[in-house]
Parts: structure tokens; sequence; C-alpha cells
């Protein structure tokens, strides 16, 4: 193993005592303070994060729109200028390639923010599928740092730092040339915590500089640093699904519960044809949210059990923070996917008595 | 980070406080800390028969799930049934928390054990 990368926040982490580990190659500090204290900082007041790890793709050509429109399986024909939209890659099989976020700045000029582990492969699957289209793509992940400040405070903590009018920027929309501490900005009202919140893309030699004022800004409204331990237990809570988990090659979008996201009815695009059968023959398997009701929790990986017989997988499961219960998501055959169906989890020796539940456990607090 | 005199201690991070016969069992303030905070411990059933090496717990925190060995060859006559509905006592006072109490059945395996002192150099190499 190489040694991982460092980011332009590493000295600013060591300095509010990161925990730092190896993510997808990258030097980030898991926690500071602590996964509870963090988890809950982000759902009361506000918590920083460095996502700096994120790949970014910049699309430019006269065909971005329809290069896009082909490769993605949500309409981008739709978007407005400033605005942007979750979306996922497939293969042919619809299996997923990964998930991103598509910014549009014009019908010539996007912007895909990738996930980290997936950088290069997703780079190349988009150069393979560049076909004959007018687009120009540039792998700029290494140029961007990226910050995100999340929670019901955050735009007053932001707000004190920038003379832009941050309540101009709705939800899933994002404004360039922000002016935050005086270093330009993207700033897009966007996350991956359930709460209101912005990302904010910028120039590495301004990274520190940000960061250290957003938590000057928020020392008194009870800002927390946060680490990637609290980002992964807000995501599951809020059901927004990781690459890894609830996506992989391995799984399709509907079958994870994202339909929502595939516009079948576009003409055409990368895993349609496979979707479209998968539709209409009916889901074999889907992800559902559980609850234990015996002792333990489940993890990641764990298998699901009906009368001693396999009948899915965890994808993610946790002691709860923000519920205080142990709960999970898991791929299970579609004949148990019903809520209140009794399931097991093999925790170990134990095959752990649970209940498919709704797996929106935590209600999104989005400002829309 | 704490350290007490009187007990042996494991390179897996765990303490064994000798009484007679018996020996209580619990981890250190090292591993707890090394844990974060804790949110469950899975404990062994009162007679189970454990080799020296074997898992007696499953200590889990927000992030992860980590067994415990037992230092040394024993059956187990206690748990500590606290920890079920307060697993953050380990956290809170580690040593004071003891996780299973054995009765030793071969003494052999704490003679591999480390003194205060010992333990105390190997968590700086560790660290």
């Amino acid at each position: 193993m190489s040694e991982p990368k460092k980011t332009s926040l590493y000295d600013a982490h060591v300095k509010c005592g990161g925990r730092i580990i190896d993510f997808a190659g990258w030097a980030l500090p898991v926690q500071y303070e602590g996964i509870t204290a963090e988890h809950q900082a982000v759902r009361n007041n506000a918590g920083m994060f460095d996502v700096s790890h994120m790949g970014e793709v910049e699309v430019k050509g006269t065909q971005a729109t329809d290069f896009l429109q082909n490769l993605v399986t949500n309409d981008v024909s739709k978007m407005n200028e400033n605005q942007i939209i979750y979306a996922m890659m497939c293969y042919p099989n619809g299996g997923i390639v990964d998930d991103l976020l598509i910014y549009k700045h014009t019908n010539n000029f996007y912007l895909l923010v990738i996930n980290a582990s997936n950088v290069e492969k997703d780079f190349q699957w988009m150069k393979d599928n560049i076909g004959s289209y007018d687009v120009e793509l540039k792998n700029i992940s290494e140029d961007v740092s990226e910050i995100a400040i999340q929670g019901p405070k955050a735009e007053e903590i932001l707000q004190e730092l920038t003379d832009t009018d941050l309540s101009e920027i709705a939800f899933f929309y994002f404004k360039t040339d922000v002016k935050i501490a005086g270093r330009n900005c993207l700033v897009s009202r966007t996350g991956y915590t359930g709460e209101d919140g912005f990302e904010i893309y910028m120039r590495h030699e301004d990274a520190e500089h940000v960061w250290d004022k957003m938590l000057e800004a928020g020392k008194d409204k009870g800002v927390k640093p946060a680490g990637l331990g609290c980002r992964d237990t807000l995501r599951f809570e809020a059901n927004l699904p990781l690459y890894g988990n609830e996506l992989s090659q391995e799984i399709t979008p509907l079958e994870a519960g994202f339909g929502m996201f595939v516009k079948l009815e576009k003409p055409n695009f990368i895993g349609k044809e496979a979707l479209v059968k998968q539709k209409t023959e009916g889901l074999k398997r889907k992800i559902v949210g559980f609850e234990m009701e015996g002792p333990g929790i489940p993890r990641h990986g764990y298998d699901v059990l009906s009368d001693g017989k396999v009948i899915g997988f965890v994808t993610t499961g946790y002691s709860s923070p923000t519920l205080k219960k142990n709960i999970g998501l898991a791929m299970v055959d579609i004949e148990y996917s019903e809520l209140g169906t009794p399931i097991e989890i093999q925790i170990r020796k134990n095959a752990v008595k649970a209940r498919v539940v709704n797996r929106r456990f935590y209600t999104k607090k989005y400002k829309k | 980070m704490e350290i007490k005199s009187g007990l042996l201690y494991s390179k897996d991070h765990e303490w064994v406080r000798v009484e007679g016969e018996k020996a209580y069992v619990g981890i250190t303030d090292y591993a707890q800390h090394a844990l974060g905070e804790i949110v469950y411990v899975e404990l062994p059933s009162v007679g189970d028969e454990l080799n020296a090496g074997d898992v007696f717990s499953v200590i889990e925190s927000v992030k992860a799930a980590s067994d415990s060995y037992l230092p040394v060859a024993g059956k187990v006559l206690e748990v500590n049934e606290a920890l079920s509905d307060s697993p953050q006592l380990v956290n809170e006072d580690p040593y004071g928390s003891w996780i299973v109490l054995v009765e030793i059945t071969d003494k052999a395996g704490l003679d591999d054990l480390m003194n205060e002192q010992e333990y105390k150099e190997f968590c700086d190499k560790e660290a």
C-alpha cells in the first residue's frame, strides 16, 4: 500500500485532535472528540466535514447534455442552470458504476461529483462512453478542496462569512464566485447527512483559511469538526445510500430502492433496457429497513435469515445515535420485504430476531 | 492513560486481576480509548469453558465490533450483567468494569502476561 494522500486540511485535522485513518487512499479523520458527539452536533447545531477526497470531473462541449443524458439514469435535459441533480451511472446490465451529483453550469458545461474510491473507474467509464459526442472530460479531482457544513445552524454560520445572501441558494442549487471569508468558492445547498447545509468547493490554498474562519464563526453556535465516522451514521439514518454498501456493481438502482432517480421514460441511457426489463418482470429482491428485537448490533455483510435459511445480507447497520436503537438496511428476497416481516440477523454465533420496518429512520430536515 | 498496579496485562489489552483460583478480566484504558464510545458488550454464558486466547466477549463501538480474548484458560463463573444495560461503563471506568469472573483452569497462561511496568512499555511502543 502506498502512503495515503493528505488533503489540504490535514494539519487542521491534527490540530483539532482528529484520529486519522486511511479512507480510499486518503488520510482523513474518522473522528475528533467522538462519533456520537459529532453526530449530535450535526443534528442539533452544525458540523464541518473535510470532503476533499471526493472526485470532480468537468464535462464541456456542445453535446455535454446529450452525453450525460446517455451516461446517467436521471433526466439531465430538464435541469436549470445552477441546478444540481442526483443520479447514477449504470452498466448495461443495470448494476451501478457509481452514484453522483451533477452540477449544471450551462448546456455546454457540467461538473460531476463522484466517490473518492471510484474516481479512476468512473473516469475511465466516462471516457469509454464518449462515442461520437462532442465533449471534453477533465478529471480535476486533485485540484479541488471541499468542505461541507451541515446542520440546522449551517446557514447562519456560513452567512457570517459572506456578502452573498445564502437564502437565495435553494435546495439542490449552487452559486459560483461566492466569497467565503474573502476566498472564491462554489457553494451548493447539498449534503450527505439529512440536514440542511452546504458543500463548498475551493482551491487548495484557500481551504485551511476557510476552515478556520468557519470554525471560528460557529464557535458560539456549537459547530464541531466532524469525521467520517459520523458522516456514515448520519447518512445511514437519513436513508442516503453509500456505494459499496447499498449500491454496487451487483445491485441495480431499483433493487436499492432509488427508482425515483431512474427515468425509464428517457429515450435511451446505459442500462435502460435491463432496468425496464427488471421493472416489468418485478423485483426479486430489494433493500429494506429493519430493527433489531434481540440483542446485538447489525453490521455490513452479516447474513439475514428466515427459518435458518439465508435470505439476504445487511448493507449497513448501526446502533443509531439519534434513535438509540439497533437498526439496519438489508438486501432481502422480495417475499420477506413487507413491513412487519420477522427476520433474523446472524450476529456471530446467534441468529437474532429483527423485523422489517420503514427505512426512513430519520426524517430529513432539508430547507426546500 | 491509566495503568493500574496489581493487575496483569495481555498484548491484546485485557487486564486480569487474580484472586486465588479465580480471576476478573476486563479491557484496559488503552483499549477503551482506542475503541471509542462503547455501545454494546456481548457477554459469554456462565459455565462456558474457554482456553487462553479464546474470544470471551465482543465489544462494539459505534463504528465496529472487536473481539476480546481471554488471557488465561478458565471457566466462566460470573458475567458483569451491568454492562448489558450500561456498556459505556467500560469507557468510564475500564478497571472497575470487569467483564467476566473465571475459575482459572490452567495457571500456565498467567506467565505470559505483563506487569504494570512491562505493559506501560508495550503501550508506548504501540503508540
